[in-house]
């Protein structure tokens, strides 16, 4: 479904630019939940940006194919339309824009291009409330303005509300899970479950810790290190590293 | 002095300094003399709402006690747009004003108000957003005056505006002038660029450049209508200033 070969990207800055991916190589099928891990600065949210489209990110050698398209020939909001779904790690706020008109508009964006009719208000709010429930966030803050004032586990949810209305094919989610608590992360990992297990879906995971993937059960995780995937192995491999740690499990590698 | 009402000014009166010296040059010294007179009753609320023509309109509103001003004014047009106004204000009388410049090409698009607290009591919100591409300019001079005797005022005002490409520009002068010792005056400018993290989220989420752009200038100019009680009047407004960008920026 997604297939990354030989991905090399740098990362534009102040400071000049800086090489993080350093021939990337991972098939996503689909069905498939894939999770990577790995220590701070290795790549893995550059890697998320880079399949976004982010402005910045460029990919100097390798290729991107999504459903048998070339990911990497896409602007940002074509690869929204055809599926992918980006979720971030920092939520960004929209002062002004309430998440109904916001995720509304976007979502008929997407239909639009690909040629399908745009959704009524009133079929839109219908879909909303369902997502919104699914996710246990109060309809009320969907009518505020997008993550304005909300806090860290809120924006989370709201990310998962998104995609839930979205209802895309493939979804990036990076670090979801950081800034929840206890009942939350439940909460977002059996939201992830029901919007994305589904045979003709996909998922790439992101994450530091073990205990989301106790909700969302991978079926292969990665380690990410250096900007290249150095280990890959079956969900016993992120009980590894939460037991001894990066450098111990790396050494083997 | 007759001789006073044929003289034009120019970019060099503070008032002036950043209108369009070529219109001024060529303008009419009788329209420049020319003010419309409002008078809002003592107890009466009046709400004007304006699309500025091209050239100058001056308006002199004297709000007597407990009277409301509201003045919501749209300035989309060119080359040179200004809209001046003067406002006194009597006991506990208020003055809301909601200003949008916006423009592209050469168009110079100003608001110019004084604000007079002539006696205690009164207040007065100001709010005016500019956004302006190819190398138009939006202006905004706002005074406020606050007379001694004027205690318990609060004053306040806000422009903040984007620049959508590099030549472009915007320019705001808050002159404040206060002779009473218990009053709150604020006031605000900020000038940047559309949010490229905001830009960012935007595609992610499926929406096209363009209509990303839409829908963020839309929420900034907002802040310009907020106080619009009616809110056909508010979405009408903004489609208004809106339309003007769709045939330009974007």
């Amino acid at each position: 479904m997604l297939k990354i070969t030989n991905l090399h990207a740098q990362v534009a800055s102040d400071s000049g630019t800086k090489k993080i991916l350093n021939g990337l190589t991972l098939e996503v099928g689909a069905g498939q939940v894939h999770a990577i891990m790995g220590p701070n600065g290795a790549g893995k949210s550059t890697l998320a940006y880079v399949l976004g489209g982010r402005p910045g990110y460029e990919v100097t050698e390798g290729s991107v194919t999504f459903m048998g398209q070339d990911l990497l020939a896409l602007d940002p909001h074509e690869r929204a339309a055809v599926g992918l779904f980006l979720g971030f790690q920092y939520p960004v706020e929209i002062p002004g824009v309430s998440n109904v008109q916001f995720l509304r508009e976007a979502l008929n964006a997407q239909r639009k291009y690909r040629g399908e009719e745009p959704l009524s208000g009133g079929e839109f709010l219908k879909l909303a409330k369902e997502k919104a429930g699914l996710l246990k966030m109060d309809m009320d803050m969907l009518k505020r303005p997008v993550n304005v004032g909300f806090s860290g586990g809120e924006k989370k949810r709201n990310e998962m509300v998104q995609m839930g209305i979205l209802n895309p094919s493939f979804a990036i989610l990076d670090e979801t899970d950081s800034g929840l608590d206890i009942d939350a992360l439940r909460v977002v990992g059996d939201g992830i479950n029901a919007i994305m297990r589904d045979p003709a879906k996909g998922v790439l995971l992101i994450t530091h810790y073990q205990r989301l993937l106790d909700y969302v059960q991978p079926d292969v995780v990665h380690i990410l290190a250096k900007g290249r995937i150095v280990k890959s192995g079956g969900p016993e491999l992120a009980l590894e590293l939460e037991r001894e740690g990066y450098d111990t499990v790396m050494a083997d590698a | 002095m007759p001789e006073a009402a044929t003289l034009l000014p120019t970019t060099r009166d503070e008032d002036w300094r950043y209108a369009d010296p070529d219109w001024l040059a060529a303008a009419d010294p009788v329209v420049l003399a020319e003010w419309e007179e409002i008078a809002v009753l003592a107890g009466e609320t009046r709400c004007n709402t304006c699309e500025v023509a091209p050239g100058v309109r001056r308006l002199r509103v004297s709000v007597s006690a407990g009277g409301r001003f509201d003045l919501f004014a749209v300035n989309a047009t060119g080359p040179y747009a200004r809209l001046e106004v003067e406002v006194a204000l009597a006991d506990g009388a208020h003055f809301e004003f909601g200003g949008v410049t916006i423009g592209g090409g050469d168009a110079t698009q100003e608001f110019v108000t004084k604000v007079v607290h002539a006696e205690p009591n009164a207040t007065s919100n100001q709010v005016v957003r500019a956004v302006q591409w190819g190398n138009s300019t939006g202006n905004f001079l706002g005074r406020i005056e606050v007379v001694k005797d004027a205690q318990k005022t609060d004053a306040a005002q806000n422009f903040r505006a984007i620049l959508l490409n590099k030549g472009a520009s915007a320019n705001t002068k808050p002159e404040l002038e206060i002779f009473a010792d218990d009053v709150k005056c604020a006031h605000g400018a900020a000038i940047g660029e559309l949010d490229p993290q905001i830009a960012f989220y935007m595609a992610a989420r499926g929406l096209p450049p363009q209509a990303a752009r839409k829908l963020q200038v839309h929420a900034f100019l907002a802040d310009a209508f907020a106080a619009v009680g009616d809110d056909d009047l508010r979405e009408k407004l903004l489609g208004i200033a809106l339309d003007q960008l769709e045939e330009g920026a974007l």
